[in-house]
C-alpha cells in the first residue's frame, strides 16, 4: 500500500518538475525568477515593521508605547535578592526591588537619600547595657538604626497578594496534584496588591541567615547582626526536622530586629559598622513580604521555578513581565508605582547638558524596556549602529569608528556626530591588577630582595601600552588600589606611586628600565639569571583559560623579556583557576574588583591579612594572601572612621605601606565608553547604583525616523542574483535544445 | 649551540612519513596498486594537487624541526642555559617576518599604521593620528614612492624567480630526456606549477623583506607569518588523526568481519556507542579533561609549547577517535565479504593461522577502503578544526592555526572600517589546502574504485 | 516488522547505558561536584557551607559510582550514577546547575532549532537533487565540469567564512535581514532566510558530489539505455526513470540524520542568536554545565539509534525484497 503512494508521490513530482522545465523559454524563466525574487521580497516586506525595514529585529509595538531596547549577554542565574551578586542580574532586579536607601542620581560624589523612608534613618549608640552613648565614647557595643517607611507604597500586582472575599490568600494548595493546572506564573489569573510595611524588611533579613539561599556576604552581616548566627542556627535545626516543609520566618526570632510599629523598625548592630548605610541601598536588603515567600513555596511551585530566583516582585517603577532566558526580559511600568519624581538637582554641568529638564515630572517615564539575548558583541555593536539598540558600549575593535581623539581630547568620530550620538566616559569605581602571591617562595615574602624583585617587575610590565593597545586608552593607570571617587583617592603629584612614577613636567612618566634591571640585579637576577647558580628566572603566570589569545600571551611574554625574566603562562578553566587561588599554588594573577559603595574601606579590605583567600577557606577576597601587621592596624583603625583629613592621613599611610611591599605588581581603573543614540533622555552613568532606568526616557518619534533613514535596504544584490541566474539558465537550455535536436549519425 | 627540542607531535610527524616512505619501498605493492597510483598521478589534476599537498606537508614538516637558541654567558656561571623560546627551521627561513612586529593592525603592504594613535608633535601638543610602521615600508620617505617600489621590487622578484624557476625546470626537463623518457607524469604541468610556486615564493621572501605582505594583526605580528605557521597545525592535524584512527579501525573492522559471533558483538556495540555521541561533545568532554591532566602533571609541561603541543596531540586522538568507527564499519563488511571467498576458506583449509590468513588475504584485499576513507576524512579534519576554535574547544590560544585566525578575525570584520586581511589569509590558505585534498581524494576514489565506494560519502 | 522494531528498542538500551557511562566518566574527571559549585556560584565571597547546600539542592552529594557507606543494593543505586542516568530513561533531566528545567528547555527550543534546521534539510536536498540532475544530464561537457569545480570549491570553505560573509553582507551592508535574533510567531521568517540559505549553499557542494554519482551510476543502466533508444526525451528519461530510482538511495541514505533535525546546528544558532537546542548545548559546553551536556548527549543518541531504526525501515518500503526479521 505504501509503496503505491511512493509512486503517486513521484509522479506529481515529475510532471511539477517537468512543468517547470517545459517552461524554460527565456521570458517566462526571467519571470519566475523574477516571481521568486518578488516572493522573497514579499516575505521580507511581510515581516518588516511598519515603515518597512527588512532588518528591525524587534517584533512591532502598539503606538505611544515607550520602549527601551538593552541586551542581557548571558542568562541570569538568579534573581532571588538575597542571592545575587553580580552586575548584569542587579541591571534586572534593582529596577524592581527597592531597598530602604538609593543614590542621589545626578549628584557626585555618590550621595545616598532615603527610597522608601521618610528621612534616612536615624543612627544611635548603645553601650552594652543598651544605653545611648555618643559616637565617640569608647563603651560603644552597639548601633542602632530606625527605619521609619513612608506609607502608602504598594507592590506590583501579583498573584501571591490576592486574597478573597474572607482576606485569606486567594491561591492556596497543600498538595501537588491541586497544583496541577499552574504550570507557569501566568498561569495565575487572580492577582492583588499589598502596601509596604515594617515586616516584609525584616522578613527579608530573617531569610539571610536561611543556609539554603546561601546569602553572598554572610560573613559580613552574621558578624554584626546582632543575632544572626543563632537565628541561622535554629534555622538548621528547623531545616533538619522538616526538610521537606516551607518554614515560615515569622515565627523566628531575630535579636537585632524589632518592628515598632507598621511603618517602623530598628536595626541594632555590634559595635560601629559605619558602612552598612550603604548596604542598605543594596538589593540585598530589599523587602520580601511573607506572603510571597508562602506563595512560591506552595507545593510544586519551586519544581516548576514559579520562585522568586526567577519572578521578582517588588514595589519598585518596573515589574517583570517575562522572563525566557532563552530570548528576552521584558519589564513593564508597575501600575502601582506613584510619587516618586525626578530630581531638581544634580552636578554644576548637569543643567547645561539638559539633564534636569524633565525636574519634578513623575517617575518612570519608559513603559516598557525589553532586554534581549545577545551573546556576541558584534551584533549589539551592528543593531546598535542601524538604531535598534538604544545603548552601547565600545569595543576595542569598534573603537576607532567611534571615538575620536584629538588635541582637545575625546571626541566622537564625524559618523557618530552625523548620528546624533552621544558619548559617556566613567573611570569605574573598579580596579584590574596583576597580583603577587605573597605566599609564594619567589615572587612572594617580604624580604628586601624579594621586594625589589617586585619593585622591579612593576617598573617592566608598561600598563598603560596594555590599556592602549588592548583597551585602546580605556582605563586609567592606578597608582593605588582605590580608584577615583573613592575618599582617600588623590589626582596628582601627591597621589603618584613614586616607587613606579616619576613626576615629570605636570605628569607621571614610568621609571626607566635600567633602574628596574638594576633592581633586579640587586634581588639577586642580574640579567634575570640567578647569582649563584646562573639558572634562568622563570616566573609562572596564572590564567583563565579564555583570559586572552595568542597576541595578548606574546605581549605580555614581552614584557617580563625586558628584564631577562622568562614568562611561562599557565592558562586553566576558570574551576582550577580557583582551586589554585585557594591552595596558594599561583604565582602571579590577574584579579579585578569593583566596588560594592563608595568606600576606601571595600578596596583596601583586599589587602588585609585576616581576609586573606588561603586562611579562610576560600571566601576571603585578599587574593594575594598579604598579610601587614602594621597595615593591618591601620585598617581597623581606618574602617569604623568617617571621611576625615586623619582618616585620609592613615590611608596615606597604608598606601605607602602597599607601595613597599608591592603586592600588585601594576594596577588599573576601566575607563567605560558609553553610547547613547539621540533619542536617550536622561542618562548619566553611575558607578555604584543600577537603579537608573526610572530616570531615562525615549524620544520614539525621533527613533522612529532614524531608523528609518539608516535602515533602506540595498536591493540590487538581489536584482544581480535574479540575473546571474538567468545568466545560467539560459545557455543550459540552448544546450539542451541543441543537443535534443541534434543528429545521431 | 642550539639546544634541539623535539615535541611528541614532531616525533609523530615524522614516524608518519619515514613509515609511509618504508611502506611504499619495501613493501612493493602489487601490480594493481601501482596501476591505480599510477592512474592518479598520471592525470594533471592529480599530479599537481599532489605537488601543492606536497608543498604544505614540506612546509609542515620544516616547522616541525623546533629547538632553542641558547641565552647569552654570563660571568658567574660557565652553564649554558636556553631562552624558553621554541623557534623551528622555518622561523629561520623567514626570520624577516618573525622579527618585525608593529604596535598593532596594518593593512597588506602599508605603511603607516591601521588605527590612529596618540602623538606629540614637536612642538609638544598632543594629537591622533595614523602612526608609520616601524618596519613595514620603512625605506620609504613618503607614501607617493610607495606603489613605485611595490612594483619595482614585484617586477624585480618576477624577474628573478622566473629565471630561478627555468633554471630547475631546465634541468628537470633535461634530466628527464635521459632518465625517465616517456615517464607517465605529466611533467609539462608539473613543471609550469613548480615555476608558479618558486616564483611566488621568492615574490615573497623579497617582497617580505620590506612590506607587511598580508598586513598584521591587532598586536603587529605579520599574517602572512601566522598563516604559514598555520600550515602545520593544518597538516599534522589531519594526518595524525588518520594514524590514530586507521590502527583502531583495521583491528577492530577486521576481527569483528573475520572472528564474527561475540567478538563482533563487542565490535558493534562499541562503535554503535560511541558513534551515537555527537562528535562535538565528545571532542568537547575531552578536550577540558585533557586541560585538568596538564593542569594536574604542570612540571611535565614547563613549557607552553609542550602544553600546547600535548593538548594538540589529545585533539588529534580524539578526531581520530571520532573517525575510526565510520571506517571501521566499512570494514567489517568488506571483511565480511572477502572471508566468504573461496581462496580464504582454502587457505584455513591448508591450515594456514588466523593471522596468517588476516594479513596476507583479508588486509590487501581491504587495504583501499583504508587509503580512500583517510584522504577523504583529512580535509574534514581540517575544516572541522575551524569550528571547534569557535566552541573553544580548538587546538590551545597560543598555537596558529586558521581556527584561532578566524575565530579572532570576526571581531575584526565589525570594525570599520573592517579589517579584512587576517580572514582572507585563512581562507586562501585554508581553501588551497582543502581544495587540493578534495581534488585529489576525488583523483584516488575514482582509481581504486570505480564503482564500489561511490556511496562512502553517504556512510561516512 | 514490529517484532524487529521491538527487539531494536531493547538493543538501544546497553547503548544508551554505554553512552551515559562515558559521559559521566568523562565528566566527573573534569569537574568534582566542588568545583562546579564553585563556578555557579561566582567569584565574591564563597564559603564551604554554600558548596555544600549547592551541591546537595542538585544531588551531587552522593559519590559517583559506589557507594562504600551503603549496604546491597544501595551500594549502586544511592550514586550519582545511578540517580541522574536511571531519570534519563524516562527523560527526566532534571535541572541546570542554574535552576532551569531542561525538559521544558528542550521542549520550548526544539522548535526554533527544527524551524532552521528542517527548512535547510529539505531545501537542500531539493537544491542539491535538482542541480545534480541537471549535471547528469549535461554530463562529460564543459557544463558538468565547470559546475563539479564549483561544487568542490564550495565544500572546500569552511562554513564559519559562510555565515561570518553572509552576515555581513546581507545584514550588515545590505539591510536585507536583521542581523540576529528570533522571536516566537511568524515574524520569525525574516530571522529565518539568512540562515537557512546559508546551510543551503554550505551544504550545497557536497550534496551535488554525492548526488551526481548516484545518478551517474543509474544513468548507466540497461533501463535508461533502453528508454533512449525508444526516443524518450532527455527531459522525459531525467524526471521519469532517473529521478525517482536514484532518488530511492538518497532518501535511504539521509533518513538517519531526520531525528537529529532537532538538535539545530550548534554553529550557525550561536551565530543567528537562535534560542534552539544547538546553543543551548554551546552553551553548556561553554559552562561545563554537566547536567546539560549530559541530558543532549543523551537525547542525541536516542535520536541516533532512532535514525538508524528509520533507516532499516525505509529499507523494507523501498525495496519489498529485504525483510527485517
Amino acid at each position: 500500500m505504501y509503496l503505491a503512494t511512493f509512486n503517486q508521490l513521484n509522479d506529481t513530482l515529475c510532471s511539477d518538475e517537468l512543468w517547470l522545465m517545459i517552461n524554460f523559454t527565456s521570458v517566462q524563466v526571467s519571470s519566475r525568477v523574477v516571481l521568486v525574487t518578488s516572493f522573497l521580497m514579499a516575505v521580507s516586506v511581510g515581516c518588516a515593521d511598519k515603515n518597512g525595514n527588512w532588518n528591525n529585529p524587534h517584533a512591532p509595538e502598539k503606538e505611544n508605547i515607550r520602549v527601551m531596547y538593552s541586551v542581557f549577554t548571558s542568562p541570569p542565574k538568579n534573581l532571588d535578592p538575597v542571592r545575587t551578586y553580580n552586575l548584569d542580574e542587579a541591571t534586572l532586579i534593582d529596577q524592581i526591588y527597592e531597598p530602604p536607601l538609593e543614590y542621589h542620581y545626578l549628584k557626585r560624589p555618590y550621595q545616598l537619600k532615603p527610597l522608601t523612608l521618610k528621612e534616612l534613618p536615624k543612627l544611635e549608640y548603645l553601650n552594652a547595657d543598651g544605653a545611648i552613648v555618643s559616637e565617640e565614647s569608647e563603651y560603644v557595643a552597639y548601633s542602632r538604626y530606625t527605619f521609619e517607611l513612608k506609607e502608602g507604597i504598594r507592590y506590583q500586582p501579583h498573584p501571591a497578594f490576592a486574597v478573597n472575599d474572607f482576606g485569606q490568600p486567594y491561591y492556596s494548595f497543600s498538595n501537588e496534584s491541586s497544583a496541577k493546572k499552574y504550570r507557569v506564573l501566568a498561569d495565575f489569573k487572580r492577582v492583588g496588591t499589598k502596601e509596604l510595611v515594617a515586616s516584609d524588611y525584616i522578613y527579608q533579613i530573617k531569610r539571610m541567615a536561611d543556609p539554603r539561599l546561601q546569602f553572598p556576604i554572610w560573613d559580613i552581616m552574621s558578624n554584626y547582626l546582632v543575632g544572626m548566627k543563632d537565628l541561622r542556627k535554629q534555622l538548621v535545626q528547623a531545616r533538619r526536622d522538616n526538610p521537606k516543609v516551607w518554614l515560615n520566618l515569622d515565627t523566628f526570632s531575630l535579636d537585632g530586629v524589632k518592628e515598632i510599629d507598621q511603618h517602623t523598625f530598628q536595626i541594632t548592630l555590634h559595635k560601629k559598622y559605619p558602612q552598612f548605610k550603604y548596604w542598605l541601598a543594596f538589593h540585598f536588603f530589599s523587602p520580601i513580604p511573607m506572603e510571597l515567600d508562602r506563595f512560591y513555596n506552595l507545593p510544586g511551585q519551586q519544581e516548576k521555578n514559579i520562585s522568586l530566583a526567577f519572578h521578582p516582585v517588588g514595589t519598585g517603577a518596573f515589574m517583570m513581565t517575562k522572563h525566557d532566558a532563552s530570548s528576552e526580559i521584558i519589564l513593564e511600568k508597575n501600575p502601582n508605582f506613584s510619587a516618586q519624581y525626578y530630581p531638581y538637582e544634580g552636578e554644576m554641568k548637569d543643567e547645561s547638558i539638559g539633564l534636569l529638564m524633565d525636574s519634578g515630572k513623575p517617575l518612570p517615564f519608559l513603559d516598557k524596556i525589553i532586554f534581549r539575548l545577545e551573546k556576541e558583541a558584534i551584533p549589539i555593536w551592528t543593531k546598535f549602529l542601524q538604531g535598534y539598540y538604544d545603548r552601547s558600549g565600545i569595543g576595542s575593535d569598534s573603537f576607532d569608528q567611534a571615538v575620536d581623539m584629538s588635541v582637545d581630547g575625546i571626541a566622537l568620530t564625524d559618523e557618530m556626530q552625523r548620528k546624533g550620538i552621544s558619548l559617556n566616559m566613567t573611570v569605574e569605581p573598579a580596579t584590574y591588577y596583576l597580583g603577587f602571591n605573597m605566599l609564594d617562595p619567589v615572587v612572594g615574602g617580604y624580604s628586601e630582595q624579594q621586594k625589589k624583585l617586585r619593585n622591579a617587575i612593576a617598573i617592566a610590565y608598561d600598563e598603560q601600552e596594555q590599556i592602549s593597545i588592548f583597551r585602546n586608552g580605556r582605563g586609567e593607570i592606578a597608582m593605588s588600589p582605590l580608584p577615583p571617587g573613592i575618599f582617600g583617592y588623590q589626582s596628582g603629584e601627591r597621589g603618584l606611586d613614586k616607587k613606579v612614577f616619576d613626576w615629570v613636567d605636570g605628569k607621571p612618566v614610568r621609571k626607566p628600565i635600567e633602574i628596574a634591571t638594576r633592581l633586579l640585579s640587586e634581588a639577586g637576577y642580574p640579567g634575570g639569571r640567578d647569582r649563584i647558580t646562573g639558572k634562568p628566572l622563570v616566573l609562572n603566570l596564572d590564567t583563565t583559560k579564555n583570559s586572552g589569545d595568542a597576541a595578548r600571551q606574546n605581549w605580555l611574554i614581552k614584557q617580563f623579556n625586558k628584564l631577562g625574566i622568562q614568562l611561562n603562562i599557565r592558562a586553566t578553566d576558570y574551576n582550577r583557576f580557583q582551586d589554585k587561588m585557594e591552595s596558594a599554588k599561583a604565582q602571579m594573577f590577574f584579579w579585578g574588583w569593583f566596588a560594592d559603595y563608595p568606600d576606601p574601606e571595600n578596596f583596601l579590605f583586599l589587602l588585609y591579612g585576616p581576609n586573606s583567600r588561603t586562611g579562610s577557606g576560600g571566601s576571603g577576597v585578599n587574593s594575594t594572601n598579604y598579610n601587614n601587621q602594621r597595615f593591618n592596624e591601620l585598617f581597623n583603625q581606618m574602617k569604623v572612621m568617617s571621611n576625615s583629613p586623619k582618616r585620609l592621613q592613615i590611608i596615606g599611610e597604608m598606601l605607602e605601606i602597599y607601595r613597599k611591599d608591592r603586592p600588585w605588581a601594576s594596577s588599573f581603573h576601566p575607563t567605560t565608553f558609553i553610547l547613547n543614540n539621540a533619542w536617550v533622555k536622561n542618562f548619566k552613568p553611575h558607578g555604584i547604583s543600577q537603579v537608573t532606568l526610572k530616570y531615562q526616557d525615549i524620544d520614539i518619534e525621533l527613533r522612529e525616523k532614524r531608523r528609518d533613514e539608516w535602515n533602506k535596504p540595498v536591493v540590487w544584490p538581489l536584482w544581480l542574483f535574479a540575473s546571474l541566474c538567468f545568466l545560467v539558465v539560459l545557455p543550459g537550455y540552448l544546450a539542451y535544445r541543441r543537443r535534443q535536436t541534434q543528429k545521431v549519425i | 649551540m642550539i639546544k634541539p627540542i623535539v615535541l611528541w607531535s614532531d616525533i609523530f610527524i615524522f614516524l608518519l612519513v619515514l613509515g609511509l616512505v618504508g611502506l611504499f619501498t619495501y613493501l612493493k605493492p602489487s601490480s594493481e596498486t601501482q596501476a591505480n597510483w599510477r592512474k592518479v598521478f598520471e592525470s594533471r589534476l592529480g599530479f599537481c594537487t599532489f605537488m601543492i599537498l606536497c608543498l604544505y606537508i614540506f612546509i609542515a614538516l620544516l616547522d616541525s624541526l623546533h629547538f632553542q637558541k641558547p641565552l647569552p654567558s654570563t660571568e658567574e656561571s660557565s652553564q649554558v642555559f636556553y631562552s624558553n623560546e621554541v623557534l623551528s627551521i622555518l622561523d629561520l627561513i623567514h626570520v624577516g617576518m618573525l622579527d618585525k612586529e608593529e604596535k598593532t593592525y596594518s593593512a597588506p603592504f602599508a605603511m603607516y599604521s591601521y588605527s590612529k594613535e596618540n602623538m606629540f608633535s614637536d612642538s609638544g601638543q598632543l594629537y591622533r593620528d595614523f602612526p608609520r610602521l616601524i618596519h613595514g615600508g620603512s625605506h620609504l620617505r613618503d607614501d607617493s614612492e610607495r606603489m613605485k617600489d611595490i612594483v619595482s621590487k614585484t617586477l624585480f622578484a618576477l624577474f628573478k624567480g622566473i629565471i630561478i624557476s627555468s633554471i630547475l625546470i631546465g634541468s628537470i626537463l633535461l634530466i628527464r630526456r635521459t632518465y625517465f623518457y616517456g615517464t607517465f607524469l605529466p611533467v609539462n604541468s608539473a613543471c609550469l606549477l613548480l615555476g608558479i610556486i618558486v616564483t611566488g615564493w621568492i615574490w615573497v621572501v623579497e617582497l617580505g623583506a620590506y612590506y607587511h605582505i598580508l598586513g598584521t594583526n591587532k598586536v603587529g605580528a605579520d599574517v602572512l607569518y601566522q598563516a604559514i605557521k598555520s600550515i602545520r597545525t593544518g597538516i599534522l592535524l589531519g594526518t595524525l588523526a588518520a594514524l590514530f584512527a586507521v590502527p583502531f579501525a583495521i583491528v577492530f573492522g577486521i576481527s569483528a568481519g573475520y572472528f564474527k559471533g561475540k567478538v563482533d558483538d563487542a565490535i558493534q556495540y562499541l562503535y554503535t556507542t560511541l558513534s551515537s555521541i555527537p562528535d562535538v561533545l565528545l571532542i568537547a568532554a575531552a578536550v577540558l579533561v585533557i586541560d585538568v591532566y596538564i593542569e594536574n602533571h604542570t612540571d611535565q609541561f614547563n613549557l607552553l609549547i609542550y602544553r600546547a603541543d600535548f593538548k594538540f596531540l589529545a585533539l588529534c586522538a580524539i578526531f581520530g577517535l571520532t573517525s575510526w568507527t565510520g571506517l571501521c564499519r566499512l570494514l567489517r563488511a568488506e571483511t565480511l565479504k572477502v572471508s566468504q571467498l573461496d581462496y580464504v576458506n582454502a587457505a584455513r583449509a591448508f591450515g594456514v593461522s588466523h593471522t596468517g590468513v588476516i594479513t596476507r588475504h583479508i588486509l590487501p584485499n581491504v587495504m583501499h577502503l583504508v587509503i580512500i576513507s583517510t584522504v577523504l576524512n583529512f580535509s574534514g579534519f581540517v575544516l572541522a578544526e575551524s569550528v571547534l576554535a569557535y566552541i573553544g574547544v580548538g587546538v590551545d590560544a597560543s598555537m596558529n592555526s586558521w581556527g584561532n585566525m578566524i575565530n579572532s578575525a570576526r571581531q575584526e570584520l565589525s570594525r570599520d572600517p573592517a579589517v579584512w586581511w587576517s580572514i582572507l589569509s585563512a581562507f586562501v590558505f585554508m581553501f588551497i589546502l582543502v581544495l587540493s585534498a578534495n581534488l585529489f581524494s576525488d583523483k584516488v576514489r575514482d582509481a581504486f574504485d570505480p564503482r564500489g565506494l561511490r556511496r562512502m560519502r553517504l556512510d561516512l | 516488522m514490529w517484532s524487529y522494531i521491538f527487539r531494536r528498542s531493547f538493543y538501544a538500551l546497553p547503548i544508551l547505558i554505554g553512552v551515559n557511562f562515558f559521559t559521566f566518566a568523562l565528566f566527573f574527571l573534569i569537574n568534582s561536584p566542588d568545583q562546579m559549585a564553585q563556578a555557579q556560584l561566582g567569584i565574591k565571597h564563597i564559603s564551604p557551607e554554600a558548596v555544600h547546600e549547592w551541591k546537595k539542592a542538585r544531588g551531587y552529594d552522593l559519590p559517583l559510582f559506589v557507594n562504600d557507606e551503603r549496604n546491597g543494593f544501595d551500594t549502586v543505586t544511592e550514586t550519582i550514577f545511578f540517580e541522574k542516568s536511571v531519570r534519563l530513561f524516562i527523560f527526566d533531566f532534571g535541572k541546570t546547575d542554574e535552576g532551569r528545567v531542561i525538559l521544558d528547555e528542550i521542549k520550548k527550543r526544539m522548535w526554533p532549532s527544527l524551524a532552521v534546521a528542517l527548512p535547510v534539510f529539505l531545501v537542500g536536498l531539493a537544491v542539491s537533487i535538482f542541480v545534480s540532475l541537471i549535471v547528469v544530464m549535461f554530463r562529460a561537457s564543459l557544463f558538468e565540469f565547470s559546475v563539479m569545480v564549483v561544487c568542490v570549491a564550495m565544500f572546500s570553505i569552511s562554513s564559519m567564512f559562510y555565515i561570518i560573509g553572509g552576515q555581513f553582507l546581507f545584514g550588515k551592508l545590505w539591510s536585507l535581514v536583521p542581523v540576529s535574533g528570533f522571536v516566537a510567531d511568524i515574524g520569525a521568517l525574516k530571522f529565518l532566510v539568512l540562515p537557512i540559505i546559508i546551510g543551503v549553499i554550505s551544504g550545497f557542494g557536497g550534496g551535488v558530489r554525492i548526488y551526481r554519482i548516484i545518478f551517474l551510476e543509474e544513468a548507466n543502466k540497461d533501463y535508461i539505455r533502453t528508454a533512449r533508444a525508444k526516443g524518450v526525451s532527455e527531459l522525459a528519461i531525467l524526471f521519469r526513470h532517473l529521478f525517482p530510482n536514484g532518488l530511492i538511495p538518497i532518501l535511504t541514505g539521509v533518513v538517519v540524520v531526520i531525528p537529529t533535525l532537532f538538535l539545530g546546528s550548534l554553529v550557525t544558532e550561536s551565530f543567528f542568536g537562535i534560542p534552539g537546542l544547538g546553543s543551548f548545548t554551546i552553551d553548556g559546553i561553554r559552562a561545563q554545565d554537566f547536567s546539560i551536556v549530559r541530558s543532549m548527549v543523551f537525547l542525541s543518541s536516542v535520536l541516533y539509534i532512532l535514525g538508524l531504526l528509520l533507516t532499516d525501515i525505509s529499507y523494507t518500503i523501498a525495496d519489498p525484497r529485504v525483510r527485517l526479521t
